[in-house]
């Protein structure tokens, strides 16, 4: 069992090795978008007076936008840190069948990639929170203050977890000639129906959008770091994002475990 | 201890029993059937077949990487299917397609396969560094893998599935798609390792290839072995110090008989429109089948004499030409 810990280790060790030596890369593509994105909505829109409001509240858009594209960040990570390698393993590059061999359970080389993929994200988050507290116009500063230290860690954490088990999957399930609609279908509308941009609480008046979002992993992403952050905004159940997150990480995990045996295996 | 209990059979370093693996699908497909096998420690063994013989499926349930659908195979006495892991940790892979993680360097690529298999830093970095110089890799020690050529990258390939000292070395196929020159060079490789008592088992299509290196080899043919020995026994059961193959115009049935009856011929096929003959005592044979063949009216195309090789062992087996 220590010798199958060691090699969890190793394998960990080795990502590491390779975020390391990419870590330009990395942080390129984690911080643009939210840095275009604040840059723009925080900082542009107040300059030239086109609004955005957070609601009748009084509360400012940014504030709204914090937790979000935090979440979105993770989840963003998670997917493309575990999935896009993934394909390119299983396509052309092989080093998957490589991998395999390494002396643990199949189950164990994936759930190596889901613990890598979501350290990235959590990096990806880390990255991410001080762009969006700090990169706005006067007066436009968002409230954030983390109010519930442990709702605010167990929702990051499986926020995390859940996005990379949500790479492991679709990197096991896609054909990887089709990857290029996989921002298309996949990233594109998680993002924009993932409550990042809107509480999910604010979509009553179209009942039927805010029903249909609720298969979007994003929207408890979202909703439990909004609970955390900016308690002020309108927000979801606590013990409604957790079951989601939790149970949800944990079910895809699982899944996502065996679609990757079966795609190694024969 | 009882080998099914605890999946630990003593003895050879591979051992199969009654191996099987069937593909389901719209047409199911037997790619492996019955198999019996025994590969004794230090021997270079051999899996020789054309292509979907059932070699790397074979391979691929020994290494864990294909479940079989039937029978058991043992790697290190170890249950294949009982204890991937265990088995995984005794064996080392050279896989047909280039493995190699082209996120690491070559230097990486060593130490970090040392480190998977449980070996400490510190001998990680010492076997990675011996290995570099034994495969005379250690000028591109800090190289991508992806700046490697065929060459390099096979031969990393072969040093980073020794990194872990394995009991038994698995290549599939290593030879396919290489150059000449490579070729001779990774067989100086093989044959070193197999003089310092390394236990390998190659598959490849090349029968020169098997016929040079390999002490024993089973020639699989649809996932069926037709022949298991060395070399030279396999080429013995001809029972011929000669083959010649006559090729001619036209039906060459009425040829058959006639070939027959001269001296020294063994036995003789046909293969469309080839006769092949197997001689023990060659002289004024082929000229007696070019004068048989001109007075029955049949043009002869081409005519070649030759001693036997495995591909004719394959060709008497199969009855047919082998394809590569």
């Amino acid at each position: 069992m220590s010798v199958q810990l060691s090699t969890f280790a190793a394998m960990l060790a080795r990502d590491v090795r390779v975020l390391r030596r990419n870590f330009g890369q990395f942080l390129v593509r984690t911080i643009m978008q939210p840095l275009m994105f604040v840059f723009v909505f925080a900082y542009v829109f107040p300059k030239i007076g086109q609004g955005f409001r957070g609601g009748s509240t009084g509360i400012s858009f940014t504030t709204v936008l914090v937790p979000g594209l935090i979440a979105v960040a993770i989840n963003f990570q998670g997917i493309q840190a575990v999935a896009l390698p993934l394909v390119q393993e299983f396509s052309f590059s092989k080093e998957i069948e490589d991998r395999v061999l390494a002396p643990v359970p199949v189950w164990a080389v994936g759930l190596e990639k889901i613990v890598a993929g979501a350290i990235q994200s959590l990096l990806a988050a880390g990255t991410v929170f001080p762009i969006v507290l700090l990169v706005h116009a006067h007066g436009a500063a968002p409230t954030v203050h983390i109010h519930h230290v442990l709702i605010f860690a167990i929702a990051l954490i499986f926020s995390c977890l859940l996005a990379a088990a949500l790479g492991l999957f679709i990197g096991t399930v896609i054909d990887p000639r089709k990857i290029t609609l996989l921002f298309a279908v996949v990233v594109i509308p998680l993002t924009f129906l993932g409550c990042v941009y809107y509480p999910w609480a604010k979509l009553t008046p179209i009942l039927w959008l805010k029903i249909i979002v609720l298969v979007n992993p994003l929207v408890y992403m979202s909703e439990g770091l909004r609970t955390s952050l900016t308690p002020e905004l309108p927000h979801m159940p606590v013990w409604a994002f957790l079951l989601a997150l939790i149970g949800g990480s944990l079910a895809l995990t699982l899944l996502a475990l065996r679609t990757f045996s079966r795609r190694v295996l024969s | 201890m009882n080998s099914s209990g605890n999946g630990i059979a003593p003895g050879a370093p591979i051992r199969t029993e009654q191996l099987r693996k069937v593909y389901a699908g719209r047409k199911e497909l037997v790619a492996v059937d019955s198999l019996d096998l025994e590969v004794a420690g230090g021997e270079f063994f051999g899996l020789l077949g054309p292509n979907g013989a059932g070699k790397s499926t074979t391979i691929g349930m020994l290494t864990t990487t294909v479940v079989p659908s039937g029978g058991r195979a043992f790697v290190a006495g170890i249950d294949v299917r009982k204890r991937a892991s265990a088995v995984k940790r005794r064996i080392g892979v050279v896989s047909q397609a280039n493995t190699l993680d082209r996120s690491l360097t070559v230097w990486e690529n060593l130490y970090y396969h040392g480190r998977f298999f449980g070996v400490s830093r510190r001998a990680a970095r010492q076997r990675a560094d011996v290995l570099l110089q034994q495969f005379s890799l250690a000028e591109r020690h800090a190289a991508m893998v992806f700046e490697l050529s065929g060459g390099l990258a096979q031969r990393l390939m072969i040093a980073r599935a020794l990194v872990h000292r394995p009991d038994v070395l698995f290549l599939d196929e290593p030879t396919s798609g290489i150059d000449p020159q490579t070729r001779i060079n990774l067989w100086r490789i093989l044959e070193e390792l197999h003089a310092e008592g390394q236990t390998i088992l190659l598959t490849t299509h090349y029968m020169e290839e098997a016929d040079r290196l390999c002490e024993r080899v089973a020639i699989l043919d649809e996932g069926k072995v037709l022949a298991l020995g060395s070399p030279t026994e396999l080429k013995r059961t001809l029972g011929a110090d000669t083959v010649i193959a006559l090729t001619v115009d036209g039906d060459p049935e009425n040829l058959r008989s006639r070939a027959t009856a001269i001296r020294g011929v063994r036995s003789v096929e046909l293969d469309g429109p080839i006769v092949r003959v197997f001689a023990s005592s060659p002289e004024g044979v082929l000229a007696q089948l070019v004068a048989d063949a001109a007075s029955l009216g049949l043009p002869v195309r081409d005519a070649a004499s030759h001693p036997p090789s495995l591909e004719t062992v394959f060709l008497s087996l199969t009855g047919r030409e082998y394809r590569e």
